[in-house]
């Protein structure tokens, strides 16, 4: 008897393992498929499959965080007319995450889909959506002030806004430079995410 | 036994993992069309798929038995499905319907211009109130030059399709402003008294509007003043004739504000300058003070409170039209305190409340005597007893209290019911003094104003909605009541188009100087039919609308003797025409502009008009252009408005005994007039920035039209002069600096 109980214990912790293992892997797999994703069909595809586990797993951020990813590559896409309806979908992807847990890299894709709104108008959705933007960054880099993404998207923002403004290249480079040095010393835990190093180091080129 | 059991667990383990269930299919919505993106799961697994461009979707489930299939897309209803997974493949069609949403749901637009920051379906910004060239930041200008509006430059007051400037009428948060405008000063249009940056919303309601508000036979400007401040900030004007300072801080919680500020308007460096065709005896001065408070609530309602105290004083004189010889020397001086106190909060179960009080007092003293070449005041005997009615005192008082309580209850996602009453208790007095005779007249009257309304928005569809009111009201004054319905109805046409129809009833009680003579009268009462197609994509609004309004029991004037007269209800009339407004900020780049174009044909028979005619507001033919351009590598930004109006009619209308007589009738030259305006704002983008600063220049009428608004007639009717503006061209430059906040934004101070 005790040697059945033994047994079915055994059985269900090897499940369990293969569950989380699973769970792993499926990520994993996903995470690889995301990074090569290109069409506007496979990166939709991809946050429903993100979505879906997160919403079977229940307790897990990262799920939602890529699905939310996935959509701001939606977002960036020129093809993608309607970015407020897009942002829409990515900020109920950042919702479930955030109430699981609040941290740096969730800002930075609440960045991202707030500068794509802002983006449809600057001149006047400049005091909204852009002030959004700003808020997401700032709260980032209060969580972690070393998430090298941040530093990359701020750039980013510089870069994009005219001189006049207070933007322009020699303002970005630094934030570039910065986010570079901060991506070459991360040691990010398995499944997160690790985008941004490639980019910065091409926006770095151009500041040249 | 045990061998068994690891038996059949292992099988069924391998059972799980080999048995797939292929499900395949599509999703469309209510329409066909096929809804990219949406999500097909197997609840609590990781089976799913999403759908393509063409809706279709496809998986491989390697759950099995009975499961539940959940179809998601976001702003449609959510489906769930169960299935049997048993290797067999399973087709699957699937409708999803649309959810009521506030994003996609149709708006009622017609007779409604919606200005504001965030606000759907918004016409005009804040912002673009400040920089209509011409406007100079005062929001009745700017609201010429949209379509409906009439361009009168001889009084205060929007005269909107074929109403007179007292047929419109503002609110704040809900509760009636008695006193818009600065005292009126014969012949020329004086501003209105509030800034358009207190306000994050401003409907200008050109008809058909909704049972929440009356009292305004043709138009209702709805002003809704803004929550907390973004951040503390302190604000000063320097202008040659202005100078201002003002503060504004908000709690580190973010949850409460205060604020107050002090501006002095003095005319007499501007006019030393700038030379005028009256003479100033009194150079115009106004002090102006405000403060506030607002206070955001536990669930998420708000408490404002703002209060305005304003002074002013003035003196002119004008060439008399009875003797070339003469001057009429016109004097005024104003007080003015104005209070609005509102609460909004959200109670439960859907529950909304809107309770607002308000007081405002107003005091003009008022004189004006007949004066010689040397500025010395003139009497004269009975022969020309007429010139002896041109000198006048008078002291008058016009106290306006309120409250108001609305609640609102939401049906559903959209749809909603609301009631509510509001109580107005005004105090009306005016003593006229007659130096030549010294005569001394008292007037004065009270009334106590009703009102019940009750209101419901009933959604159909994202594409079909419909609001249908009623209001009932009772003055005691004229002791009369009324039952005034209110509805309105908009279907969507096509994705980024909408057909809108209005008609209600409206009735406003007579002016007080109608009511000092006898109260023996009731409401006048218009009738309005609307209808309005319009086309809304991000950067471009097309309207076209038509209507028709038939006017009833207009106050008709009823003469007792030359200086006296009473009134009773039997005037009419009617209004039609059609307007068309067109923007776009998307052909050229940079670029903003629109177009406005009314159309009206009016007549009536009121006052003392001898049959029906055209009222001497209202132009056949009405257009705007207004232009602006920012030009970001010099952080500057020029403005160009244009406005034209066909000549208006104008008649002399002479007292024969006891009737009046068209004794002349003509038509003024066309209007135009072309405004330019610049800013230049130094520290813009400059997040780091102590201080901002505006830089603000703008001149009216440039090209110096001659303007003639109507004519005076002298008592023979021998003599006509023109009204014409005091001067041709109206220039403006002024610095605002703000510390605190990058204000890059609102560009343009409220200060002006």
């Amino acid at each position: 008897m005790r040697k059945t109980i033994l047994f079915f214990t055994l059985l269900i912790s090897l499940a369990a393992g293969a569950q989380s293992d699973k769970y792993t892997q499926v990520m994993q797999k996903n995470i690889t498929l995301l990074d090569s994703a290109k069409t506007i069909d496979d990166l939709q595809s991809l946050a429903g499959t993100f979505d879906r586990i997160g919403d079977a797993e229940k307790t897990k951020w990262l799920p939602y965080y890529y699905a939310a990813l996935a959509q701001t590559w939606i977002g960036w896409n020129p093809a993608t007319q309607d970015k407020d309806a897009n942002s829409a979908k990515i900020n109920a992807y950042l919702a479930k995450a955030e109430a699981i847990e609040k941290n740096s890299e969730l800002y930075a894709v609440e960045n991202m889909s707030a500068t794509q709104q802002m983006l449809v108008d600057p001149s006047t959705r400049w005091a909204t959506n852009g002030k959004d933007a700003a808020a997401a960054l700032q709260k980032g880099m209060e969580a972690d002030p070393n998430n090298p993404r941040l530093y990359y998207l701020q750039g980013m923002s510089l870069f994009g806004t005219p001189t006049q403004f207070g933007g322009g290249k020699d303002k970005a480079k630094p934030l570039f430079e910065k986010s570079i040095a901060l991506y070459k010393s991360a040691q990010p835990k398995p499944l997160y995410p690790t985008w941004g190093e490639k980019q910065a180091e091409q926006m770095l080129s151009q500041c040249q | 036994m045990r061998t068994p059991a690891l038996f059949i667990a292992l099988l069924l383990l391998t059972g799980w993992l080999h048995a797939q269930t292929r499900i395949s299919g599509s999703v469309k919505d209510g329409k066909g069309h096929p809804l990219r993106g949406a999500s097909i799961t197997i609840k609590d697994s990781y089976d799913g798929a999403t759908a393509d461009s063409l809706g279709k979707f496809h998986f491989e489930a390697a759950e099995t038995g009975a499961q539940t299939l959940t179809i998601t897309n976001i702003g449609y209803n959510p489906v769930e499905q169960t299935v049997t997974l048993s290797g067999t493949p399973i087709e699957l069609h699937i409708a999803l319907k649309e959810q009521l949403s506030e994003l996609k749901a149709v708006t009622i637009t017609a007779g409604s211009f919606t200005a504001g920051d965030a606000k759907r379906g918004a016409v005009l910004s804040s912002i673009d109130v400040a920089t209509t060239a011409g406007s100079n930041a005062d929001i009745t200008a700017a609201l010429k030059t949209l379509p409906g509006a009439q361009q009168v430059g001889e009084q205060e007051g929007l005269f909107v399709r074929g109403g007179a400037g007292y047929e419109a009428k503002q609110y704040i948060d809900g509760t009636l402003v008695n006193n818009p405008y600065y005292t009126s000063v014969p012949d020329i249009a004086q501003r209105g008294r509030f800034s358009p940056f207190l306000f994050k919303g401003t409907v200008f309601s050109t008809g058909g509007y909704s049972a929440l508000y009356g009292q305004a036979l043709s138009s209702v400007v709805l002003l809704e003043s803004i929550d907390l401040p973004e951040k503390s900030e302190i604000d000063a004007t320097i202008s040659p004739l202005v100078v201002g300072l003002g503060t504004q801080q908000l709690a580190r919680n973010k949850q409460s504000s205060y604020g107050f500020s002090y501006d002095y308007v003095n005319a007499y460096a501007y006019f030393k300058a700038i030379p005028q065709d009256v003479d100033y005896f009194r150079m115009p001065q106004f002090h102006n003070g405000d403060a506030n408070f607002r206070i955001r609530t536990k669930s998420g309602g708000m408490i404002k409170y703002y209060t305005t105290f304003a002074y002013n004083d003035l003196g002119l004189r004008r060439q008399d039209w009875d003797s070339l010889n003469m001057k009429d020397a016109f004097g005024l001086t104003n007080h003015n305190w104005y209070n609005n106190l509102s609460w909004r909060d959200y109670l439960s179960n859907g529950w909304k409340m809107d309770l607002g009080a308000s007081y405002s007092t107003n005091l003009d003293n008022l004189g004006q005597r007949v004066q010689n070449a040397a500025n010395q005041d003139q009497s004269f005997n009975d022969s020309v007893f007429w010139m002896n009615y041109k000198g006048f005192n008078i002291d008058q008082r016009q106290d306006l209290s309120q409250v108001r309580a609305v609640f609102d209850k939401k049906l559903g996602t959209l749809s909603a019911i609301r009631f509510g009453s509001e109580y107005w208790y005004s105090y009306n007095y005016q003593k006229y003094r007659n130096p030549a005779y010294h005569t001394d007249t008292l007037y004065k009257f009270t009334d106590n104003f009703n009102s019940l309304f009750a209101e419901s928005d009933i959604y159909l569809t994202n594409a079909l909605a419909a609001k249908v009111g009623v209001r009932y009201e009772h003055s005691s004054v004229i002791n009369k009541s009324d039952i005034a319905p209110r509805v309105s109805l908009a279907y969507r046409t096509g994705p980024e188009a909408q057909v809108s129809l209005a008609y209600g009833i409206f009735y406003q009680k007579p002016e007080s100087n109608q009511l000092f003579a006898t109260t023996n009268v009731g409401f006048t009462k218009a009738t309005h039919y609307i209808i309005n197609y319009q086309k809304m994509s991000k950067d471009r609004i097309f309207r076209i609308e038509a209507y028709y309004k038939k006017y009833e029991d207009l106050i008709k004037t009823v003469p007792i003797n030359y200086y006296y007269s009473t009134y009773n209800n039997s005037g009419s009339g009617y209004a039609k025409g059609f307007e068309l407004f067109w923007r776009d900020k998307k052909s050229i780049k940079n670029f903003d502009y629109w177009i406005s174009y009314s159309y009206l044909d009016t007549k009536r028979n009121y006052l003392n008009f001898t049959e029906q005619m055209t009222p001497n507001f209202a132009a056949t033919h009405t257009a705007s252009l207004v232009m602006k351009r920012f030009f970001t590598k010099i952080k500057s930004g020029v403005n160009v408005t244009y406005s034209y109006a066909t000549g208006r009619p104008y008649y002399n209308l002479m007292l024969n005994g006891l009737k009046y007589n068209l004794a002349e009738q003509g038509k003024t030259v066309d209007y135009n007039s072309l405004n330019l305006s610049a800013e230049y704002i130094p520290s813009m983008g400059n997040n780091k920035a102590k201080s901002f600063v505006v830089l603000f220049a703008s001149v009216s009428n440039v090209l110096g039209y001659n303007s003639v608004y109507g004519y005076n007639f002298s008592y023979s009717g021998l003599y006509k002069q023109p009204i014409t503006p005091p001067a041709k061209r109206f220039y403006f430059v002024g610095c605002f600096i703000s510390w605190g906040v990058d204000r890059s934004q609102d560009a343009i101070n409220n200060n002006l």
